[in-house]
């Protein structure tokens, strides 16, 4: 076939106009359901960046753990496989050592190597988990919560090796069968996803405080570190914290006070 | 030799579209909206139109995972102004407790395959019914 210079232009002008056009029609045809309104309730708990205190002079007895514990891992469904393997932890404790690596020494009080601490995610400003993510699963949202999306996780587990403390657990079985009663307000996870403390999301949304906190007697105090007001930073400004492993520039949200001889 | 294209092209149009013409009339699935909870509604109507969210629910739902979830917007103004919270487990199913008949019949008529149930808790339902 022969064809002139022109001819060849006309041709491909007219293909170009066609396929944007089509492009145009495919937009449309994909677009958003609808240009809906999403709203907060009013009852809404909000803040720049939530914090909490972890105030250890008030854990006294094993039932002062067990009620916070308990009160987070049956409000989320999070399974007990029994054994430490598949363990999949939201709400946990560790000695001090372990917690604190580098604070202990050898002339440290003895109820301090023993004393469990409560352990969780630290919510960090600046999470390493987030950086790793590959497919944007893991999030920092608005109110300083470091989220998952489950719907996204592919359970690569990049996030675990991120986290210096040990926050994220991976469901290598189907954790359906392990937990023990569920509560039907909210979903499970599946196999194959890491699920981490969510610091409550869903019942801030509602205006409840987190569950562990609800549940802990004042041993755990939760608000708005941006807020010069809230609880949090009038106990910052009155007691001594420390928050685990800040060296590393996470800058968690979560910050403890050990306290001295009151904790014998 | 022209005739042996023409009967190869014929032979392959039939193989290719054997699986749309052989299958048959499946029965159309009606989904079912008899419900304890919506036989309680005064006015029966879901959180949109009923042809949109038959077109649509999928869209919509993704919207609702992510205003949920990313935005942390847990409340939904719908095109006539009512609210709703934005909770698969808590509004859509609370209503639509049949997701046997509901869900299933639809999305095995249609062979798709979402994951919703291996996390959301599909409400209980009582044993043999389809």
């Amino acid at each position: 076939m022969k064809m002139n210079r022109r001819d060849f232009l006309k041709l491909t002008g007219t293909g170009t106009i066609l396929g944007l056009a089509g492009l145009g029609l495919f937009e449309r045809v994909t677009e958003e359901a609808i240009a809906a309104q999403f709203s907060k309730d009013a009852k809404a708990l909000n803040a720049k960046r939530w914090a909490m205190i972890v105030d250890l002079r008030k854990f006294k007895t094993e039932e002062d753990y067990r009620r916070i514990i308990n009160a987070c891992h049956s409000v989320h469904n999070v399974p007990d496989f029994g054994n430490p393997k598949d363990e999949i932890k939201w709400l946990w404790t560790d000695t001090y050592e372990h917690s604190f690596p580098g604070q202990e020494h050898e002339f440290m009080p003895e109820w301090l190597e023993k004393k469990p601490i409560p352990l969780l995610c630290n919510h960090c400003a600046n999470p390493p988990c987030v950086r790793v993510c590959p497919v944007k699963a893991t999030f920092k949202s608005p109110d300083g919560i470091t989220q998952q999306d489950y719907h996204r996780c592919i359970g690569c587990r990049f996030c675990m090796a991120a986290c210096p403390y040990g926050a994220r657990s991976f469901n290598w079985r189907d954790p359906r069968p392990f937990i023990k009663k569920t509560n039907n307000e909210f979903p499970t996870r599946t196999k194959g996803v890491v699920e981490k403390c969510n610091f409550c999301t869903e019942r801030l949304a509602k205006g409840l405080k987190p569950a562990c906190v609800e549940e802990s007697n004042g041993a755990l105090i939760f608000g708005d570190l941006m807020d010069p007001d809230s609880e949090v930073r009038q106990v910052l400004r009155k007691d001594f914290t420390i928050r685990r492993k800040a060296e590393l520039g996470t800058q968690p949200s979560v910050f403890y006070i050990i306290g001295g001889s009151e904790n014998v | 030799m022209k005739r042996y294209v023409y009967i190869g092209i014929v032979a392959f149009i039939v193989i290719v579209t054997y699986p749309f013409w052989s299958a048959g009339k499946a029965k159309k699935p009606e989904p079912k909206l008899d419900t304890p909870e919506i036989q309680k509604l005064v006015e029966k109507k879901c959180v949109e139109p009923k042809e949109f969210m038959k077109r649509e629910h999928m869209k919509l739902l993704n919207q609702w995972r992510d205003a949920a979830l990313r935005d942390g917007t847990r409340v939904y103004v719908n095109s006539e102004g009512k609210e709703f919270t934005v909770s698969l487990q808590n509004t859509c199913m609370k209503c639509h407790s049949n997701k046997k008949k509901f869900c299933d019949e639809c999305h095995n008529y249609a062979g798709v395959k979402p994951y919703c149930w291996d996390c959301h808790i599909a409400p209980k339902e009582e044993e043999g019914q389809i």
